[in-house]
């Protein structure tokens, strides 16, 4: 157990490096694109809407390895190459978005319809009373999901292992395959993800408490 | 802050307990599987199913065809005799030794070779086909053999396959992308992710015939000797396997297998791989 550690410990701590990286990364990028398609969704224009809805019901009602393979497969072969981690990380943005896109949609329309009202009829524009009157309350209704959804992102991060992402779970599957000690190597891998997740558990258990209770 | 460290030590401590549980449990993968597979009439086999030639499944039948597969059958009636039962089980390269090592399956038959590191853990049976590792890249790519990996190409492999380590050997300054079995391996090739593929010139061969844009070049630069691989321990087992191999050397049913598979792959000689 300690061997299989300090023996791989530097393929151990890159495959960490890559997860982190393609979770940061993919947690922004799905966090912004998310947040658009809500607005989409419950905008007043109904193409917008359309393709709002559209895009949400497509992207979270296919599995996050299609997805992923599309962009390592289809897209190199047709439109523009890019490796596996860059692959990994796409998939695991537009997957994570649509999710986003859910759970903001939510939280915009948890709070209640007299306060766009109000907003509106003391003359503020949409955008204005969207800005300072619903997001502010929104924001605090949805960061105990989101925090579901970091957490859930960080470990589906795990998909680049399939498209040669040199993510953690990559690096674990080639120790595991070149030592045989299977077991052990899936425990390592598992408290490293630990380490990534914990924390980040805790902190949004910390942002709920001191905002959302405030 | 001190609550909260006190709170995420509960989850690490938990896991750290399941430690000793890795070095217990072994009762299925130790009884004799000679016996037990007289006693059943049945030998399970674990076979390979994303490796044209060897074994593959054909999605019409949904059963599971190739060289390795027809061995398995042969050498099973060879051992229980004419009613004995190969029971199949797909493996994958990163399975298989877990599998046996589990008692999950009673021998491997997947394009395994025969390495000092693999013979510490588990035994294998004598050859039963001499393959070595080549190169399949694109019809008319710059490289031509394995000197030509250079730094700054690609190199595609399986996870778990030796053919990874010999190619890094061979190679240094290439990059070894590894995915999880041939088929996704040959897409990503495919798709340009890699500029070759490496493994057994046999395995590639399947490739190069189900796609002839992707050729097999620059001849073998390894020698991958195929046993079947068993669990240490089972003497009697191996054995057996070994004296029903011999007979059906003897008996022209392993040439026939040989013709049947491989008669029309180009430049493929019996002599070479027997």
């Amino acid at each position: 157990m300690w061997s299989i550690l300090t023996n791989n410990w530097n393929a151990l701590l890159s495959g960490l490096g890559y997860t982190l990286a393609a979770s940061i990364l993919a947690l922004i990028g799905s966090l912004i694109i998310g947040t658009l398609f809500a607005l989409m969704e419950i905008s007043p224009f109904k193409a917008l809407r359309i393709i709002g809805r559209i895009y949400v019901e497509v992207v979270r009602n296919i599995p996050l390895l299609v997805i992923t393979l599309a962009f390592y497969v289809i897209v190199p072969r047709f439109i523009i190459k890019i490796d596996g981690f860059t692959a990994g990380t796409i998939g695991l943005l537009i997957y994570t978005s649509a999710f986003i896109a859910e759970t903001v949609r939510a939280g915009i329309e948890a709070v209640p319809s007299g306060q766009m009202e109000g907003a509106r009829s003391i003359g503020m524009s949409y955008t204005q009373a969207m800005r300072q009157i619903i997001f502010p309350q929104a924001f605090k209704i949805v960061i105990p999901p989101l925090g579901n959804q970091f957490i859930n992102l960080v470990k589906n991060s795990s998909v680049l292992a399939f498209v040669a992402g040199f993510d953690l779970m990559y690096q674990g599957k080639l120790i595991a395959a070149t030592t045989f000690s299977t077991f052990d190597t899936y425990l390592i891998v598992g408290v490293l993800y630990l380490i990534l997740t914990m924390p980040l558990s805790y902190l949004m258990r910390y942002l709920e408490k001191k905002w959302v209770t405030a | 802050m001190k609550k909260m460290w006190k709170r995420m030590l509960l989850p690490l401590v938990l896991l750290l307990l399941m430690i000793p549980l890795s070095s217990c449990g072994k009762s299925v993968a130790d009884r004799d599987v000679l016996a037990h597979a007289k006693a059943t009439n049945t030998i399970v086999w674990g076979v390979k199913a994303d490796t044209r030639l060897f074994g593959l499944m054909n999605i019409k039948t949904g059963k599971i065809e190739g060289f390795d597969v027809d061995m398995a059958k042969a050498v099973t009636k060879q051992i229980l005799g004419k009613k004995g039962n190969a029971q199949l089980v797909q493996v994958t390269s990163d399975t298989r030794v877990p599998m046996i090592k589990g008692g999950n399956v009673d021998a491997v038959i997947a394009t395994m070779t025969i390495t000092p590191e693999r013979q510490k853990i588990l035994d294998f049976s004598d050859v039963y086909f001499n393959a070595g590792q080549s190169l399949l890249v694109k019809k008319g790519s710059p490289i031509k053999t394995v000197k030509d990996l250079k730094k700054g190409t690609k190199v595609i492999g399986v996870q778990g396959s030796n053919s990874v380590d010999n190619v890094k050997k061979a190679a240094p300054e290439t990059t070894v992308l590894q995915l999880s079995d041939y088929a996704q391996a040959f897409t990503a090739l495919k798709s340009g992710q890699g500029d070759a593929l490496t493994t057994d010139n046999g395995i590639l061969y399947g490739m190069s015939e189900q796609d002839n844009r992707y050729v097999v070049t620059g001849g073998t630069f390894t020698k991958e000797p195929y046993g079947i691989a068993i669990n240490k321990g089972q003497r009697p087992f191996v054995k057996a396997v070994n004296k029903a191999i011999k007979q059906l050397k003897q008996n022209g049913t392993y040439a026939k297998l040989i013709k049947k598979w491989f008669g029309d792959v180009p430049g493929f000689s019996l002599k070479e791989v027997e």
